[in-house]
């Protein structure tokens, strides 16, 4: 792939473009949240809880006071009301049990690692190291570690509360009209059918974007500016004012260049909001940046369930019906969109397929752990990974290929739209297609024939293939069903277009990009829409005054939704350029065609370019009577429904039946994501994706000890994996335009996360089921799948301490 | 991710050094390449007040021939030994182990007696140094003294060396014409090895001569698979027979438990890792 052929009018979308962004990024010719500096900025540094569930009894703040250039030490007493509040947006049902969420508590810490006290110096050294004298008293109280203990409310996380769950959210088909019983299914299928059930651990998960979080805040002037390393400016904003008080319209967020999210940035942070209070209270800028291991330990978490499964399927293979039953684990908080993120994976765990009946619960458990929130996918990773693994299951029992059992369940392209037993309407889809590119790219039955081989064989070495189809729900979101759902807010998007007297073009969105190139696939939506050169376009976002309205960048959404809005705002200018280039041309508004950025009379040489008549509209010198003097146009668009990618992907591993090591042979994948605008682009978000979930399959566990401490708080411990690790992946796509957009476009942020971590456990396990093994829990450790073949468990818990490469007790001052 | 505050002097000589070493006492550490050090201080597990820095000491840096041995200074790069010839001709053991120690920018600092020194019984050089007979030559106040490998490594992050001695050379006896491996176990690439073994062998024809075999990561030291070693020792290089002698590799190590393995899964790792770094320098694999 390369970005070297010449463009031609009208080609943008589809175009191989380089990101414009990426010059600036990689040369650092910008400038993220930690290099702003103001004058007369002060620099924070937090004291942190080092226990997971403790009574504060008193902070001693005078050793720190006094030290060099401390300006002040603050508690969540001294901040008092004016600290605001951690919003949940999304209570999942009406009577959900939600802990007061104070950026700073006052008298109880519920996680280690929140904050007790802020340290506000004149440089970070020195507030680092005040913070090192800040004296806390703790009274420890007992923590609710564990998951299932905690749903048993055997020790409370909030002792106030009387219970750990927040909420039970549930959906049955029978009683939603969407669908029959499940019980009945079940019922009848242990009578005279199969049924598979299981229990699958989703682990905890870090999303340890590249840059730390960091926030400045500067309240002189008439608005408070705040710049944040944040997905989510609008939101952040809305959810300062809401709960401080400061008026909307006074506060400024900017979210400048931002170094990843994956979710881990959607939220109103604690940090954020001390940040904004001691500003306001100091009237001086202030700057927060957090360290790596603050990062690893403070910033939301994600996953963390427990899924206990019950599939009915008849004696040939058609399912009948599936029951899913969650432990959801919140942590010590209810985060911003919180118990949601289970929620929405309740509308896709059945996935491509036709199923009768079925059945969702998700029980929602405070815990004294770091709080969860969403994580690159939110929910449907959870779902995909139940299903395709219960299919693999289902193939077993049937003695059929998986794909074959796939394919028996599965949704035909010709019966979409398809309305599923969750209620959701699948636009376009063509499963059919997409697995048979994959099959052959892949050299499916080639595999087959060696894994065959080498089972006979019985060669040490043992190869494994691993099928997940999958299909996701995304550009969040249709207002109203957010609004039916209890969410807080609604999904629209906002885009304006601002024609400039020198013919270039200035577009706004209200998506929030933080890594994924908006800059370069809006300009080419904008360029192919006007018919203005790919360059000429500017791409604005991310500050609340430039870009007043949005709901920022998560779910997938910025393209689906934003997109969209774009291209409304757009015809939209096209739309008012037309009468003046009739008035200019001395011709008829109807005899005049627009192509190529230019309005034609029809049947005649007469033209003029779009750029030009933005000329004369900003001199205003001879318009048609009556007319406003300006091009310029915006758009907010709300989507009528989700949209549905969906993919077939096939891994095949190595297993070394001798260690437990799994080693990655071959991976394809063929997702149909609609139209593609950016395919070098889309390619980089498949990749991307690809790793974070084959990381969740292989590498990745966040582990806590019996004390509540987060012992993977390093990355000598949380195992990222870098390019080293990873495998090229071989990745095309088959084209089933969405049909609720106008572009065709679907989302492709979640998609290579969401489809390769069953993937890849369904090829680990397959590699080693004729040794006796029926599930590896994740991630598949060498000890596990080692131990899995010793003894046909699922490999046992994680050994809950760190390796130590650091001498913490030689020499020198504690 | 800022230290606390501290002095730093950076000596031109071993002499000067010591002086400081001397002045300051407990609350000193040296500094070599800082790949294990700074990150201690940055997360302030620790807080020296002073910082005595090696890296302008010309003489800890090199590989010398010196005669039936070879000398590496103490401030020899992972890199700069990795690549040196005479290391790769012999002690070849210590070549193929440079190559999966951490990652490019860590060997270009970090040093070959620092991460002696530093005595990580996961670190990637204890066990060649103690598989090759290594000799540590440690100055203090009083001259040079010399360690011999088995008395170094005392204990986790614990060395012969005294609070008031550098370490600065390292001497290997040369080995040359001997096979060698290195087998390190990890779940990810840039991770120190779950368990690793060095294995080299002196071949006769289709026999094994002699093997020194060290574990990585097995105790809090670096330990010798001493019974494999002497089971290998006059044993043609087959499969079946070198597949024995691993089997006792294991046999009386303390491994840790930890995220990435139980002390039992380590045991086995150390068996199957021996019968594969045994092979493959023996030339069979
Ligand atoms: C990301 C990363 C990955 C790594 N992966 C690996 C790996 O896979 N395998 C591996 O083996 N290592 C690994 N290391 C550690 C690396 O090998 C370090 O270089 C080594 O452990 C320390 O060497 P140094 O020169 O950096 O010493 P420093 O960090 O400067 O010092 C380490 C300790 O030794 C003391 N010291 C240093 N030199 C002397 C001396 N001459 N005399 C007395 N005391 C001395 C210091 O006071 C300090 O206590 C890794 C390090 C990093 C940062």
């Amino acid at each position: 792939m390369t970005a070297t052929q010449e463009p031609t009018a009208g080609a943008e979308i589809g175009r191989d473009r380089r990101r414009k962004e990426d010059q600036r990024l990689i040369t650092g010719r910008t400038r993220w949240t930690d290099n702003i500096t103001l004058p007369g900025m002060l620099h924070l540094a937090m004291v942190r809880s080092p226990f997971p569930h403790a009574r504060i009894t008193g902070i001693d703040t005078e050793a720190a006071r006094s030290a060099t250039n401390v300006v002040a030490v603050l508690t969540g007493a001294d901040l008092g009301e004016g600290q605001g509040a951690c919003i949940n947006a999304w209570p999942v049902v009406t009577d959900q049990v939600t802990p007061a969420h104070l950026p700073m508590p006052t008298d109880r810490v519920a996680f280690a690692g929140e904050t007790v006290a802020v340290v506000v110096a004149r440089s970070a050294a020195e507030a680092r190291d005040a913070a090192e004298l800040v004296e806390v008293d703790y009274e420890e109280l007992p923590a609710a570690l564990d998951l299932k203990e905690a749903a048993e409310n055997t020790v409370l996380a909030h002792p106030d509360l009387g219970t750990n769950v927040s909420a039970v959210w549930r959906f049955d088909s029978a009683e939603a009209g969407t669908g029959g019983d499940v019980e009945q299914a079940i019922a009848e299928a242990r009578e005279n059918g199969i049924v598979i059930e299981r229990e699958y651990r989703q682990q905890r998960l870090i999303p340890a974007f590249m840059e730390p979080r960091s926030v400045v805040v500067d309240p002189t002037g008439e608005q408070i500016t705040v710049w944040s390393a944040t997905q989510v400016p609008h939101i952040l904003r809305f959810a300062m004012a809401a709960t401080t008080g400061v008026p909307e319209s006074k506060i400024r967020v900017i979210a400048p260049d931002v170094g990843g999210g994956f979710g881990g940035k959607l939220q109103q942070t604690p940090e954020e909001m001390i940040a904004f209070a001691v500003a306001r209270k100091l009237g001086k800028p202030v700057k927060f940046t957090e360290t790596r291991s603050e990062s690893l330990l403070t910033a939301h978490h994600g996953r963390d369930q427990w899924q206990r499964l019950t599939l009915a399927a008849t004696k040939d293979g058609h399912v009948t019906g599936l029951k899913v039953d969650l432990l959801a684990d919140l942590g010590a908080y209810v985060a911003i969109v919180g118990g949601g993120v289970p929620v929405l994976g309740a509308f896709m765990f059945n996935a491509i397929y036709k199923f009768p009946a079925y059945q969702f619960q998700t029980t929602n458990v405070l815990t004294n752990k770091t709080w969860t929130d969403a994580y690159r996918g939110a929910g449907r990773p959870e779902a995909t990974f139940a299903i395709e693994r219960l299919m693999d299951e289902l193939a077993t029992e049937l003695g059929k290929d998986p794909l074959e059992v796939r394919e028996m369940n599965w949704i035909k392209h010709e019966e979409f739209p398809f309305t599923t037993v969750a209620g959701l309407e699948y636009d376009s889809g063509n499963y059919e297609a997409a697995t048979a590119r994959a099959k052959e790219m892949f050299g499916y039955d080639e595999l087959r024939a060696e894994q065959a081989e080498r089972r006979a064989r019985g060669d040490k070495v043992q190869l494994g293939l691993g099928v997940s189809t999958f299909t996701e729900m995304c550009g969040l979101a249709p207002s109203r069903v957010l609004g039916s759902l209890n969410y807080g807010a609604g999904g629209w998007e906002h885009a304006e277009v601002r024609m400039l007297a020198t013919g270039k073009v200035e577009i706004v969105t209200g998506a929030s990009a933080h890594g994924q190139g908006h800059e370069t696939a809006f300009s080419q939506i904008a360029a192919d829409r006007l018919g203005v050169p790919f360059e000429d376009i500017e791409v604005l976002h991310g500050d609340t005054q430039i870009s007043h309205k949005g709901l920022d960048t998560y779910g997938s959404r910025s393209l689906v939704v934003g997109g969209e809005a774009l291209v409304r705002a757009l015809d939209k200018v096209i739309e008012k350029a037309r009468p003046v280039a009739a008035h200019l041309l001395e011709a008829s508004a109807d005899d005049l065609e627009f192509s190529g950025g230019r309005f034609t009379v029809k049947g005649t040489d007469q033209g003029m370019a779009i750029t030009e008549i933005a000329t004369a509209v900003f001199a205003a010198h001879n318009l048609p009577d009556g007319m406003e003097p300006s091009l310029d146009s915006e758009a907010t668009y709300d989507p009528v429904n989700f949209n549905y990618p969906h993919g077939t992907h096939l891994c095949a591993v190595e297993v070394d039946t001798e260690t437990g090591q799994v080693k990655l042979r071959k991976y394809v994948c063929c997702d149909d994501i609609g139209v593609v605008i950016n395919p070098l682009i889309v390619s980089g978000q498949v990749h991307g994706g690809l790793v974070q979930g084959i990381a969740q399959a292989l590498w990745e566990e966040a582990v806590y000890d019996e004390n509540g401490t987060l012992v993977t708080g390093s990355f000598v411990d949380y195992l990222l994996p870098t390019a080293a690790d990873t495998i090229s992946f071989e990745i095309d796509h088959t084209t089933s335009p969405a049909t609720t957009n106008s572009l065709g476009t679907k989302g492709v942020g979640e998609a290579g996360t969401i489809a390769s971590t069953p993937a890849v456990v369904n090829a680990v396990v397959d590699a080693v089921r004729h040794l006796g093994v029926s599930d590896i829990t994740m991630p598949c450790t060498p000890e596990r799948v080692w131990r899995a073949i010793a003894d046909g468990s699922s490999g046992g818990a994680t050994t809950e301490a760190a390796m130590p490469h650091f001498d913490e007790t030689e020499g020198g001052v504690q | 991710m800022i230290p606390a505050a501290f002095e730093y002097v950076a000596p031109a000589s071993v002499e000067e050094a010591l002086a400081a070493l001397a002045e300051h006492g407990d609350d000193a550490k040296i500094i070599a390449g800082g790949q294990s050090l700074l990150p201690v201080l940055r997360m302030r597990l620790n807080a020296p007040e002073w910082v005595i820095d090696l890296g302008r000491i010309d003489s800890l840096r090199g590989v010398r021939d010196g005669g039936d041995h070879l000398a590496i200074g103490a401030m020899t790069t992972h890199h700069d030994v990795g690549q040196d010839p005479l290391v790769h001709e012999h002690a070849l053991l210590v070549s193929k182990a440079i190559t999966h120690l951490a990652d490019a920018q860590v060997r270009h600092r970090g040093t070959f007696g620092g991460a002696l020194a530093h005595a990580d019984p996961a670190g990637d050089l204890g066990a060649p140094a103690l598989a090759l007979d290594a000799t540590f030559v440690v100055q203090g106040p009083g001259g040079t003294r010399e360690v011999a490998a088995a008395d170094f490594f005392v204990d986790l992050f614990e060395t012969a060396i005294s609070d008031d001695e550098i370490l600065v050379e390292v001497c290997l006896p040369k080995r040359a014409g001997w096979g060698a491996s290195y087998e390190k176990f990890v779940r990810i690439a840039h991770q120190w090895p779950i368990v690793a073994v060095a294995a080299t062998v002196r071949m006769e024809g289709d026999t094994i001569a002699e093997a020194r075999i060290g574990l990585t990561n097995m105790g809090s030291t670096p330990v010798r698979a001493r019974a494999t070693e002497q089971m290998l020792a006059g044993q043609p290089a087959t499969e079946e027979g070198v597949a024995a002698a691993a089997a006792l590799a294991a046999d009386g190590t303390t491994p840790p438990s930890d995220l990435n393995g139980d002390a039992d899964y380590r045991r086995h790792l150390a068996t199957v890792l021996t019968r594969r770094a045994v092979l493959a320098a023996a030339g069979r694999s």
